[in-house]
């Protein structure tokens, strides 16, 4: 297993109100696996999203991540663990605007260890994966947003994560950029990358080989999508 | 290997921020200028008063140069200041010096000098305004004043109070005596003294000059002793070197208590004044004064500091997402404080660099003031060490805490900010 939750617990103080943004969550994701996380605003879905990605802590439970007990980490080590073990992806993309594509892609590699030699060939690889080779030193007002999230996600790619983390990759694109960003995580997936996205988009849940649907802090169902993906499906 | 790495590491960080940093500066153009202005005008002053100082040193320590900083003055003084000591009780006598080459070794020669008040004359044309000096032969080397022509008094021209006289080109031409004067004679009083030589001319240094141009002539030491015993004698002694001058005080005051017969208890009624005591005191004043300078003007740069916080904390805010990307990424908060701090320390030293640009602007304008003595002003290396220094610190300082909280960013709501 890539990631082994188990009973989760986030649990968040507002003035004198508690809130339990994640009650008890216990979740298994293997090597290769393609999943969707569905549910509606405060369903917990972004709390998961966050602890996925090692950017927040549960309050309580247990998180493996390649066999790694990440719960007990200190904030250097979860740096390192995000650096090396997952790549993000944002709704809104977040490249540094004054930086070309493969500057943003090699920012990752500034911050590792074993990144620093060769990160512009590993830089150049990744957006060659991403189909955007021949925009290497655009920078991003000079590229479309189908574009600056391929950047994004050749930015994800860079360091080979064991997961890509991607937090609704299609929020800001039309529906046939977001087909085509859609179909790159399709080839990334079968190219052997486990990806987990979150999406409240039926549509784009879709594309998922496994659905996740939470409500409340909990999961309340997790299966194989019914359908099978609408692989090659014509402009509707 | 990875300890090898680390260290490299560090430095890339260090780098990679470096290039950030200026690229960031680059592109607020503007805004950093403006908030450096502060820091810019500190180490502006900085350097400028340090070489105004610098230059005023140069100039009066020349001063004390070509007054001879092995030089001890020998004055008679009333003990204790007290009025009812008569002067004929303490005066300097020529006996009281017998001797004193053997017994104060860092000694290195020594002068007598005594003076006649007489107006001097040749072919009628007479001048009152003379300085007619009696003294001992040590007196060209003491003063660094040779004989250019003719020769220096000899043992028996002393020795017998013989009315020979050295003038200078000065008082040559003053009195209209011819080129070739030596072995003319000139009246001084209602004598008759020979000359036998030329002196060389005084060095005209500002601050000691005396003012006007005294005429001087010079006769042997014996001679007005012979003509006038009771006049005043002053001598002036020579160290070995001016690092011995203290010695050689010591020795001097040791040697004159004996030779005035002062017993144990007895306070001296004779005073040294060792110009090197002066050259210490304007030194230590000098430097006291420097002190004093950098420090007002060290104030200047923490108000500029200010603004370098204020400016950090605006760009730490107004990139709090990237902060947050970078976090997300993989970047320690370590990394994050780093990129921050290099960034103010970047921004001060370009600072400090035009501070120091500028500052030296001032120095060359400060050179050609007139009147101001202050023509050998210049910044010194340590000088621009110094503002660069106090520029890299005021970046240390004060780009620490909006580095701090940056680093201290929690991601989530950092990637979360508007």
């Amino acid at each position: 297993m890539v990631i082994r939750l188990r009973d989760i617990t986030k649990v968040y103080k507002v003035g004198e109100e508690t809130i339990r943004a994640l009650d008890g969550v216990t979740l298994d994701v293997g090597q290769n696996e393609y999943v969707a996380i569905m549910g509606t605003s405060g369903s917990g879905k972004s709390t998961l999203m966050n602890i996925l990605g090692c950017l927040d802590r549960p309050t309580a439970g247990t998180y493996e991540l390649d066999g790694r007990l990440t719960t007990r980490m200190g904030a250097g080590a979860l740096a390192r663990v995000r650096n090396e073990r997952i790549g993000f992806v944002f709704q809104s993309f977040e490249l540094l605007p004054r930086f070309s594509a493969i500057k943003n892609v090699e920012l990752p590699l500034i911050y590792s260890a074993t990144g620093w030699w060769g990160r512009r060939r590993r830089a150049k690889a990744a957006l060659l994966t991403v189909g955007l080779g021949d925009r290497m030193r655009h920078r991003p007002n000079q590229l479309s947003g189908g574009q600056r999230q391929r950047v994004a996600i050749a930015r994800a790619l860079v360091n080979e994560p064991a997961i890509l983390l991607a937090d609704e990759p299609t929020g800001n694109l039309d529906s046939a950029t977001s087909e085509e960003i859609l179909g790159l995580f399709e080839q990334l997936h079968g190219r052997g990358q486990t990806i987990i996205m979150v999406t409240h988009e039926a549509d784009v849940a879709r594309h998922a080989h496994r659905v996740i649907r939470m409500r409340d802090g909990r999961v309340v169902s997790d299966g194989p999508m019914t359908k099978p993906p609408p692989a090659q499906e014509g402009p509707r | 290997m990875i300890l090898l790495r680390l260290p490299l590491m560090l430095l890339l960080l260090i780098y990679q921020s470096a290039v950030l940093a200026t690229g960031q500066i680059w592109s607020n153009k503007v805004r950093s200028m403006l908030t450096t202005i502060g820091i810019v005008i500190g180490v502006a002053s900085v350097t400028a008063v340090i070489a105004a100082l610098t230059g005023l040193r140069t100039y009066v320590l020349n001063n004390f140069e070509a007054l001879g900083t092995n030089k001890i003055f020998i004055f008679p003084m009333s003990p204790g200041n007290n009025r009812n000591v008569s002067w004929d009780q303490i005066r300097l006598r020529p006996e009281h010096f017998e001797g004193l080459l053997d017994h104060c070794p860092s000694i290195a020669n020594y002068t007598r000098i005594n003076h006649m008040s007489e107006p001097i004359s040749y072919n009628g044309r007479s001048e009152a305004e003379v300085d007619v000096q009696g003294i001992d032969t040590a007196w060209h080397k003491i003063e660094n004043r040779a004989v250019i022509d003719g020769q220096p008094f000899s043992l028996t021209n002393e020795a017998k109070g013989q009315p020979v006289c050295l003038i200078t080109r000065n008082t040559q031409e003053k009195l209209a005596i011819e080129a070739d004067c030596i072995g003319r004679s000139l009246m001084i009083g209602t004598s008759r003294f020979q000359i036998i030589g030329l002196v060389e001319a005084r060095v005209e240094s500002g601050m000691f000059g005396r003012g006007g141009q005294r005429l001087e002539v010079f006769v042997p030491f014996g001679t007005v002793q012979r003509r006038e015993p009771n006049s005043s004698v002053r001598v002036v002694a020579a160290s070995r070197s001016p690092d011995v001058s203290e010695e050689a005080q010591a020795e001097l005051t040791f040697f004159l208590r004996k030779r005035r017969r002062l017993g144990p208890t007895d306070p001296d009624n004779f005073q040294l004044q060792a110009v090197e005591q002066f050259v210490q005191q304007f030194k230590q004043t000098a430097q006291t004064i420097t002190l004093a300078a950098t420090g007002v003007v060290g104030i200047s740069l923490l108000v500029g500091g200010v603004g370098i916080m204020n400016i950090m904390l605006v760009s730490v805010s107004e990139r709090t997402r990237e902060i947050g990307l970078r976090k997300a990424v993989g970047a320690r908060p370590a990394a994050i404080l780093l990129q921050f701090l290099v960034e103010a320390v970047v921004l001060c030293f370009l600072a400090g660099l035009l501070g120091v640009l500028l500052g030296q602007g001032l120095t060359s304008l400060m050179a050609k003031i007139p009147n101001a003595n202050l023509g050998q002003a210049a910044v010194p290396g340590w000088a621009i060490a110094l503002a660069f220094g106090f520029a890299g610190t005021v970046g240390l300082v004060f780009g620490m805490f909006p580095a701090i909280k940056a680093a201290r960013l929690d991601p989530i709501e950092a990637l979360r900010h508007e």
